[in-house]
């Protein structure tokens, strides 16, 4: 293997681990609250909630950049950016339930109901903004995009799973459902705050 | 202040917006599912309960699943013979009525007529006084009457009246959501259009039973030999009704010691002997 080419695959896995773990998007960028809390009270439907948005991602990261690089940037309208970005991804979401519909429809029934919830997922335009701001090609951009979405499944998964543990617990009256999820939320963010200069750059 | 600055961004967005509509206008045609015009039809007749008593996920898989032939047209406990027979017509079947079912809590020992062999002060629900040591109740049938079974009615068709459950006839559907709930299985489905039933379970001999309650069956025989039909019998220890047979003359009812056969009051005209 050639340097150049260790080069990139170190790139990569730095890039992955700086998504998932350093740089989570849920629990340090704080975007894409809404299913963290809404979505997190078992594990089986975070995981599918996390697979939709993964999928999605992906998707979304190829054509933004497309978007992005052959039409705003060549006509010099960069400041449609987050307009044509909700526009690319409620299309795309539209697109991809349609067609799961028709190819796969044991997929489409375990995501077939969190896919219209990523629609409006900040999380989703956050990380294709994120992706042009740092000035990524495509490749690197699918793969941050990825792993962003890999952090997201990370985190709602152990929120589920430390949610269906509280359940049994004798939580106060006033602080059961969405309070103590907070407070657990931000506990989380706390331990996760310790990846924090994990990678140099 | 450039026209062009308007005009040409809101162009572009239109221009995308047109083509990602084409796009979706085109998958919508290219991907579209056929359903089966007949699940929507099924699933109007339906209750909408979603009580899941029909062993599938709810009305709506109930009703793919009758136009798949899965499942039978009378498969809906909820809405018995005028919806099996809505679904009937819809699919082109004849439904077969009479079969519908009721619950019945097989047992009669209220706060008092059955005997505790403990204090029980711990959560107050049935699952869990049942896993310690089989309850607090001498019987090992009785009813708790801690209400799991009132909890697990969607149709407040069961309730808990002096530590006894009791299944308000008039309200029950048969979804069979309580038999499933009870952790003593003291709960039983009976077809709805019976006489009579024995509100107990315990198979004991009779000496035992009437150790721990007042109100248990206690095999002496009485019901099997009053019987005119040979609708009821004693096999195990326990009276047992053949529904087939029964008329609903009473005269168990009557002839029970411990008067633990309950007569629902549909009470046809008795058949003099030999007549």
């Amino acid at each position: 293997m050639s340097i150049a080419s260790a080069n990139g695959v170190v790139k990569i896995i730095l890039i992955l681990l700086n998504a998932i773990l350093c740089n989570n998007v849920l629990l340090v960028q704080f975007q894409g609250i809404c299913p963290f809390m809404g979505v997190s009270r078992k594990v089986e439907t975070a995981t599918g909630m996390g697979l939709a948005v993964t999928f999605v991602m992906a998707l979304a990261a190829l054509v933004t950049w497309l978007v992005q690089h052959f039409i705003l940037d060549p006509l010099g309208f960069g400041y449609l950016q987050t307009l044509a970005f909700i526009l690319v991804i409620a299309s795309l979401v539209q697109f991809v339930e349609m067609f799961l519909q028709k190819s796969s429809p044991t997929l489409y029934q375990s995501l077939g109901v969190y896919l219209p919830l990523i629609t409006t997922n900040c999380a989703v335009l956050g990380v294709t903004i994120i992706n042009i701001n740092s000035g990524y090609g495509l490749g690197t951009a699918i793969v941050n995009a990825v792993g962003t979405a890999l952090g997201f499944t990370l985190a709602i998964v152990l929120l589920a799973g430390i949610r269906e543990r509280m359940e049994l617990g004798n939580t106060p009256k006033h602080l059961r459902g969405f309070s103590i999820s907070l407070i657990t939320a931000g506990l989380m963010a706390i331990a996760f705050l310790g990846f924090t200069g994990l990678i140099t750059k | 202040m450039n026209v062009m600055d308007i005009v040409l961004p809101g162009l572009i967005l239109g221009a995308m917006g047109l083509v990602f509509g084409l796009v979706l206008a085109f998958a919508s045609k290219r991907f579209s599912v056929q359903k089966d015009e007949r699940v929507e039809r099924v699933r109007e007749v339906l209750p909408g309960a979603n009580c899941g008593a029909c062993g599938y996920a709810g009305c709506d898989a109930f009703a793919e699943a009758v136009v798949k032939g899965e499942a039978s047209v009378n498969g809906c406990t909820v809405g018995k013979a005028p919806v099996a027979k809505k679904v009937a017509e819809i699919m082109g079947k004849e439904a077969n009525e009479g079969d519908d079912k009721i619950a019945f809590v097989r047992c009669h020992g209220a706060l008092g007529d059955v005997k505790a062999k403990s204090a029980y002060s711990g959560l107050a629900n049935c699952q869990a006084a049942s896993d310690v040591n089989g309850g607090n109740l001498a019987c090992r049938f009785a009813c708790l009457g801690l209400g799991d079974c009132e909890r697990a009615c969607p149709f407040d068709a069961i309730h808990v009246k002096n530590g006894l459950a009791v299944v308000d006839r008039g309200k029950c559907t048969g979804c069979g959501a309580c038999v499933a709930a009870c952790p003593r299985s003291v709960i039983d489905m009976i077809p709805a259009k019976g006489y009579i039933a024995v509100a107990c379970r315990n198979t004991d001999p009779g000496k035992a039973v009437r150790a721990v309650c007042s109100r248990g069956c206690i095999d002496c025989k009485i019901c099997e030999k009053k019987c005119q039909y040979d609708a009821i019998h004693v096999p195990a220890g326990l009276a047992t009704v053949s529904y087939d047979k029964c008329v609903g003359c009473g005269a168990c009812v009557e002839g029970c010691p411990t008067k633990v056969i309950v007569d629902f009051g549909g009470k046809a005209e008795a058949v003099p002997a030999g007549a």
